[in-house]
């Protein structure tokens, strides 16, 4: 093991990520405001007018944003959840604790942006088809997981049962990615995807990935802050903990 | 097989046993799944009688005619043609030769009188200018043909 370039099984420890999140906060917090300053100057003033939606189309460099965030933050929560099944590290749970809240908040930002969108555009501010309704169970996944893991007292059985739920859930981020394209929907097919070129205006694709690259940023920076504060309670009673600074004072 | 890599297999294992189990239930369910039918499938009789469903289309260029506060047009696939009568406000994207969907039920004279009209948006996103010079670009391609 010691042979590695770097030692990962290093940072898996609680008392040696903590100071390293710690360094790491303020930077992914300059890097989210500076992205989300440039991409709101974009998505406000540079990007022209859509033909055919007016103003309307601007909430999309909010709505895409936070949609793919909510199906990405959800595979990094189940990845973890699974290695904390598999290896039984501590930081595992923690991390997935910590992501599932602003995975929550993605998806539900994603629901209602699109639904302020949908009423003038669609003429409805919601409707069942397949998109929309496997986007809200993604939300009631983030939900489910939260309360299941509040809801038991031994942290190591939280996260073991959390993990189980995480994991479970992992089979609906296909579905949503794909519905558009398996079914019948009202939602609109991929504007931006990984197999063909963007069907999009060259400087609203720009906003989008700036604004995309903030919202990553800022998952990165609040997720980093939450799991520092899980760390402090779970460790509470251990010396380390008793001995830092901000403990102390 | 250390237990960790047992642990590993069992949840590869149960991963994969979710996704199969998913597949077959989604197979299964295809068709409940879809928000409309097409209007092929209409003219098929694939459709409920006397019950309301959706049918999803192209507004049909030329074909929108206003009646008081009624509005026919015609949804169509290209194969097949449905008449749509409706009362009531329009989407903003509700155009000819755009998609729509409409909700409601199909008359014995097949008619098709909706309660609910949502327009379809595709994936483009293009500023004006953009769109006028690819409908240039279409129309020079329709006058070549011909």
């Amino acid at each position: 093991m010691s042979n590695r370039i770097i030692n990962w099984f290093k940072f898996a420890s609680p008392q040696s990520f903590y100071p390293l999140a710690g360094k790491m906060i303020p930077w992914f917090w300059a890097l989210a405001v500076a992205f989300g300053i440039a991409g709101l100057w974009i998505s406000f003033f540079v990007a022209p007018t859509d033909a055919q939606q007016g103003e309307g189309y601007r909430i999309i460099f909010v709505h895409v944003p936070a949609s793919w965030m909510s199906m990405f933050i959800y595979l990094i929560m189940a990845a973890w959840a699974g290695l904390g099944l598999a290896l039984k590290t501590r930081l595992s749970g923690m991390m997935a604790q910590a992501l599932a809240p602003t995975g929550a908040l993605m998806a539900l930002l994603s629901l209602w942006t699109g639904a302020l969108w949908g009423k003038p555009m669609w003429g409805t501010w919601w409707v069942w088809d397949a998109r929309l309704t496997s986007e809200l169970i993604l939300f009631f996944l983030y939900i489910g997981f939260i309360a299941l893991q509040a809801a038991i007292d031994d942290p190591r059985r939280a996260d073991k049962a959390g993990a189980i739920l995480a994991l479970v859930g992992v089979v609906n981020i296909p579905i949503i990615y794909f519905s558009v394209k398996w079914w019948n929907t009202l939602h609109q097919g991929a504007s931006v995807s990984l197999t063909k070129s963007p069907s999009m205006a060259q400087t609203m694709l720009w906003g989008m990935l700036i604004m995309a690259l903030a919202f990553w940023m800022y998952s990165i920076a609040v997720a980093l802050m939450r799991v520092r504060a899980i760390i402090l309670e779970r460790e509470s009673h251990s010396d380390w903990v008793k001995e830092l600074r901000e403990v102390k004072s | 097989m250390k237990p960790r890599h047992k642990r590993a297999a069992l949840i590869i294992g149960g991963l994969a046993a979710i996704g199969v189990a998913a597949t077959l239930v989604l197979n299964a369910l295809d068709s409940n799944i879809a928000l409309y039918v097409t209007p092929s499938e209409v003219a098929a009789g694939k459709t409920p009688q006397g019950k309301a469903f959706r049918i999803g289309g192209m507004v049909k260029e030329g074909s929108i005619r206003r009646d008081n506060l009624t509005v026919n047009f015609v949804i169509t696939d290209t194969a097949k043609d449905i008449p749509v009568a409706y009362t009531g406000i329009l989407p903003d994207l509700f155009k000819e030769g755009k998609g729509a969907v409409v909700q409601g039920r199909l008359g014995p004279d097949g008619k098709f009188t909706a309660s609910e009209v949502l327009a379809k948006h595709d994936e483009n996103y293009m500023p004006p200018e953009a769109q006028h010079a690819v409908d240039q670009a279409q129309k020079a391609q329709q006058t070549l043909k011909q």
